[in-house]
This record gives structure tokens, C-alpha cells and sequence, in this order.
């Protein structure tokens, strides 16, 4: 089950302008999601509506499966991490006690809350007793953004909402912080939905970036994949074309597959396989159900060895097909079939067939490379 | 003038009781003002179209002199201790609710917002957020208040409501110029260590973490 769903969810304020429109999209555990957009496209609003400091028109939000709005918003929000920029500190508390805020509010004793800061603060590399005691007017810019993330993950949360957290720092610091909360996110394992109006910066954290315009999602997918194949116009413009341009995103085998494999179904008969075979030219068939299922393959050998006359080909296939995922790498399953000596790949996403790579599928990636691509 | 001390001295007795009524009033009168002051001015904050109006009026409060305001007083409540507190109370409201208004308006909402977000009620961010940022501000309203009220307190001797004021009238009646001095000069040193009492309470009572900040010292 994702982490965090959307499903059309729609927001119209008083004034009758639609800030968020018919919005859907998961969020796997785990995943970093940014929402990019210029300003008013939604992607705030958005944001706050996970721990109900909107409530959507329409629609529904879901965490872990269940609607948000069945929670009440005081329990919900100690229970989701939140960062914004730095003013979000509390200037009158210390830094323990801004660590502490959640936690304290769950009501946990003293000893424990202590000792959490103290873990935190270890965590970015603060020393806890140099920094516990100090208040945010006595720590840089970055500081105190990273004892903002800290405050967030102090309860544990399985969610962080992060809106514009690193806006107001200067690049170098931004990138330092970029860099840790990658990894930090690595360590920690948490979901993140992350705002901000910085391409380089959803191109660095992202799993998936979605794209919004108007309150409408444009598109939501990888990083490499943005790059690589922008939805429309305003997605290449948002991406700038000097990054379309470099390309330094690795290819995923969605990307380079053929999404027409050769393939019949189970119930077909040796008979119909050959002429198949001889139309198109190909020496092996993919057993393919109704449901899109793969079931193995079947070679010409197989069909004129055994004594398979009059079988149908879902008796008769061999089921060690060699598979691979739509969003893997491409150079990784190129190697896998050189090193393996695999005549092709089946490329399977839920139990299904989606495609497949063939060595064919090698030398186009590698002419578009040389060349460029064709269209 | 060579002997306002002896005046003083002289009097010594009538002054200590004189100057102790005088500061019941104020003290009362102040109390009063900030148990009402200090929750409306927290109210308005959230209900901003009614806070104009209701600074309007007590503004309007202000500008009534305040010989007049304890005459008004006297056919409604009559002579004595409790119309010149009510009097003085009514003066006591509008720096403090006005202090309190604009400093806890003064929190940046940003800062609200997050704390509520982070899982706080309304009631939670009030009382660990916003009110310790508006403390500074409060307690000036208070200092201001209280200031002005050592003075007004001199007029509550004329509704019979004690105080320094009791020494000056009857001075100024026997044109015993000691008598005067023996309640003026009481009542002004009172205000300066009313005013500086208030201004060390003040640095106590602001947080740590923004006495620099208030004091407009170094910034983050």
C-alpha cells in the first residue's frame, strides 16, 4: 500500500479560484515525491492538505490507506513531520527545546526527550552539549535549518512534509543540506514530500518529481525520465533545455524496450506459433495470457523437438523466461545479456508482460547516443 | 524650598499611610485592568475586524479627561475606594490591551502556522508560542499603564478614594505648601521606581532566546 495517496483531489477557495485540480498521484514508503511548479501552481497547498492545515473541496487523501479527514488534524499533524524555512524555529525556546516540541506535546518523559535530542544532534554532527543549551538567533542560516529537519524527525514520524526548507539559503549551504538530507533519508528511511520552485533541487532529492501548473499535475515521474521525455512544452521549459541537453540521466528500460514483443496466447496451437514465427521473422514467441501474464516462452527448436504436434503452446513453453523491471537501469540490463548471453530480456511490471529488450534494442540506444534520437 | 524634607519628615506618618493607600490603588487598579485588558487584547487578535472597533472605544476612554471620568464615576458608584478604582481601572485598559493586541499580532504568522502545524492547538501555540514572543510587549503596556496611573491616582483623593492625592488637596487648601510636597514628591519618586521595577521585570520576563532580539541587538 503507498504511503501517501492523492485521488482527484480538488481545491477551491472562496474566492472561486482552483488552486489544486483534480489532483492523483501515490507516494510509495520510502520515496522522496517533490512538487515543483511556479509560484500558484498548487504545489503548498497541496502539501497542507496532507496534515489538514487545508482541508481539499474534494477528493481524499489517504496515509497508509486511510483518509486523513477520519483523523482529528491536532493528532494527525504530531503524528507527520513538518519543515519550513528557518523563521519556522521558535526564537524564545533553546535548541532542545525546539527539538523537543513534538514530543513533548505526545508527552514524553523528560529522560527520553533528552536523550533523542542528544541521538539528533549526533545524527547531522552538532555536538548536543555545545548546541542543546543555545537558542536559533546563535546558529548560521544552515544550522538552523538542519535543527528544523531534526524537529521533524524527533517523534518519528513515517512522513515528513518539507515546503521550501533550503529557499533562503545561499547555493553552497543549500547544496550541503541537499546532500544531507539524502542521506540522512537513506539512514532514516522515511517518506518525504518535499516543495519547491528549484529544478536543480527536485532533480538532486527526488524519487519522482511532479510537476504542476495551475493546479494541475502535469507529469509525475522519475527524475531521469523528466529529463529524458518532458510531458509537454511547459514541463521542457520548467526543466530548462540546457538539462534536457546533457542527458546525464541513465536511460531506464522502459525507456529503450520494444513494447511489442513477438508473443500469443497459451491456448494457441504449435501450427499458428510457426506461421506467426515465419511472419515476423523471429526464432522464439512469448506465452502471454488475456490478463497480460507471462507465462514462459517458446522456441522454434521446442516446437519441432518434442513431440509437441497438436499441443497447445501453454503445455508445451519453457518458464525461465529472463525478466527484468520497466524502471531499471538500461546499461545494467544491457550488460546482464552480454555477460548471461541472453537473447533478449522479458520486461515485467506486476506479474505483467510490459515489453521487451532484444539486442536490437541495444544497438538503436546506442545509434540515438552516437547520432541522437530519430524523431 | 529649603526644607522639603523636614516637610516630609514632618508628616512622616500621614505620608507612609498615604503613600501605602496609594499604591493599593494602583496595584488594583492595574490588576484589574490586566485581568480584562490582557484576555480581550488576546481575543482581538483573532477577530481583527472587532479589535478596531474596541481600540477605538477605549482610545475614546483615553481622551476623557480624567478629572471628568471620576466625576462620571461618582453619581454611578458613589465616593470612595471603589469608583476611583473603576475610574482608574478604565484608564488602565488601553495601553495594555493595545500592547497585547499588537504583540501577539506581532508573532510572525509564519511561526503560528508552524507551530500548529507541528501538532499544537490553538490553546498549545497561545501559551508556548505566541504569548512568550508578546511578553516583552505586554509588560511595556503594563509599565506604561501603571506610570500613568501613580499620577491619575493623585485625582481619586477628590472622590474620597485615598491615596497621596489626600495630602496634596488638603495642602492646597490650607496653602500649606509642605503638606503639598509631602504628597507630590512621594507620588513622582513612586512612578520612577514603579517604571524602573517594571522595566527589570520586563527583561526578566522576556525569553532568553529573544532579549537580543527585543533589545534590538544583534539579529540573526
Amino acid at each position: 500500500m503507498p504511503m501517501l495517496q492523492f485521488e482527484h483531489v480538488r481545491k477551491v477557495y472562496k474566492d472561486g479560484t482552483t488552486a489544486v485540480d483534480d489532483l492523483s498521484l501515490e507516494v510509495e514508503r520510502g520515496e522522496i515525491a517533490v512538487l515543483i511548479g511556479p509560484s500558484g501552481c498548487g504545489k503548498t497547498t497541496s502539501l497542507r492538505m496532507v496534515n489538514r492545515m487545508i482541508e481539499p473541496s474534494s477528493g481524499a487523501i489517504r496515509l497508509e490507506g486511510r483518509d486523513v479527514t477520519s483523523y482529528d488534524p491536532v493528532q494527525l499533524r504530531r503524528g507527520i513531520g513538518y519543515v519550513v524555512q528557518q523563521i519556522g524555529l521558535f526564537a524564545h525556546m533553546t535548541i532542545a527545546e525546539n527539538i523537543e516540541v513534538v514530543p513533548r506535546l505526545l508527552g514524553w518523559s523528560a529522560e527520553k526527550r533528552s536523550q533523542r535530542v542528544s541521538e539528533l544532534l549526533d545524527l547531522v554532527g552538532m555536538d548536543p552539549g555545545t548546541y542543546r543549551g543555545r537558542f536559533p538567533h546563535e546558529l548560521s542560516g544552515g544550522q538552523q535549518q538542519r535543527i528544523g529537519v531534526l524537529r521533524a524527525l524527533a517523534a518519528d514520524p513515517e512522513l515528513i512534509l518539507m515546503d521550501e526548507p533550503f529557499g533562503a539559503l545561499d547555493p553552497i549551504t543549500r547544496e550541503q543540506l541537499q546532500d544531507e538530507l539524502k542521506r540522512l533519508q537513506e539512514a532514516v528511511h522515511k517518506t518525504i514530500v518535499f516543495v519547491t520552485h528549484d529544478m536543480d533541487e527536485a532533480l538532486r532529492l527526488a524519487s519522482r518529481i511532479a510537476v504542476l501548473k495551475q493546479g494541475q499535475l502535469l507529469q509525475y515521474a522519475t527524475p531521469a525520465e523528466i529529463l529524458r521525455s518532458p510531458a509537454d512544452e511547459f514541463v521542457a521549459q520548467f526543466v530548462g533545455r540546457h538539462r534536457l541537453a546533457e542527458r546525464e540521466a541513465p536511460q531506464t528500460v522502459r525507456e529503450i524496450m520494444n513494447t511489442r514483443p513477438v508473443v500469443l496466447g497459451p491456448g494457441a496451437s504449435t501450427e499458428e506459433a510457426f506461421a506467426l514465427m515465419q511472419s515476423r521473422q523471429v526464432d522464439t514467441l512469448l506465452v502471454v495470457d488475456a490478463q497480460g501474464s507471462l507465462h514462459g516462452y517458446v522456441s522454434a527448436l521446442h516446437l519441432a523437438h518434442r513431440r509437441a504436434v497438436g499441443r497447445k503452446l501453454g503445455e508445451i513453453c519453457e518458464s525461465d523466461v529472463a525478466v527484468t523491471g520497466p524502471y531499471d537501469d538500461a546499461a545494467a540490463a544491457f550488460n546482464r545479456m552480454d555477460q548471461e548471453h541472453l537473447p533478449y530480456l522479458a520486461v515485467v511490471e506486476d506479474g505483467r508482460l510490459r515489453g521487451i529488450v532484444t539486442r536490437r534494442s541495444m544497438v538503436r540506444a546506442l545509434a540515438a547516443a552516437v547520432w541522437g534520437d530519430p524523431q | 524650598m529649603s526644607g522639603i524634607w523636614p516637610d516630609i519628615v514632618a508628616h512622616l506618618p500621614l505620608v507612609w499611610q498615604d503613600l501605602g493607600q496609594h499604591i493599593e490603588i494602583v496595584l488594583i487598579s492595574v490588576a484589574f485592568g490586566c485581568l480584562v485588558a490582557i484576555p480581550v487584547g488576546i481575543y482581538l487578535t483573532r477577530h481583527v475586524r472587532a479589535a478596531e472597533i474596541v481600540i477605538t472605544i477605549t482610545g475614546l476612554i483615553q481622551t476623557v479627561p480624567s478629572l471628568a471620568l471620576l466625576a462620571l464615576a461618582l453619581p454611578v458608584l458613589g465616593v470612595g475606594l471603589v469608583p476611583s478604582i473603576t475610574a482608574l481601572a478604565l484608564y488602565a485598559l488601553l495601553p495594555i490591551l493595545r500592547n497585547t493586541y499588537v504583540g501577539v499580532r506581532g508573532v510572525p504568522a509564519e511561526t503560528v502556522d508552524c507551530a500548529k502545524a507541528m501538532g499544537m492547538s490553538g490553546m498549545q501555540a497561545l501559551l508556548r508560542v505566541e504569548l512568550p514572543m508578546a511578553i516583552p510587549v505586554i509588560v511595556a503596556g503594563v509599565r506604561l499603564s501603571t506610570i500613568y496611573l501613580i499620577s491619575w491616582a493623585v485625582l481619586a483623593a477628590l472622590i474620597g478614594g485615598g491615596g497621596l492625592g489626600v495630602l496634596i488637596l488638603e495642602g492646597l487648601a490650607t496653602y500649606d505648601f509642605g503638606l503639598v510636597l509631602a504628597g507630590a514628591v512621594p507620588a513622582a519618586v513612586l512612578a520612577i521606581v514603579a517604571g524602573l521595577l517594571l522595566g527589570w521585570l520586563q527583561r526578566i520576563l522576556t525569553p532568553v532566546g529573544i532579549r537580543e532580539l527585543a533589545a534590538g541587538g544583534r539579529g540573526a
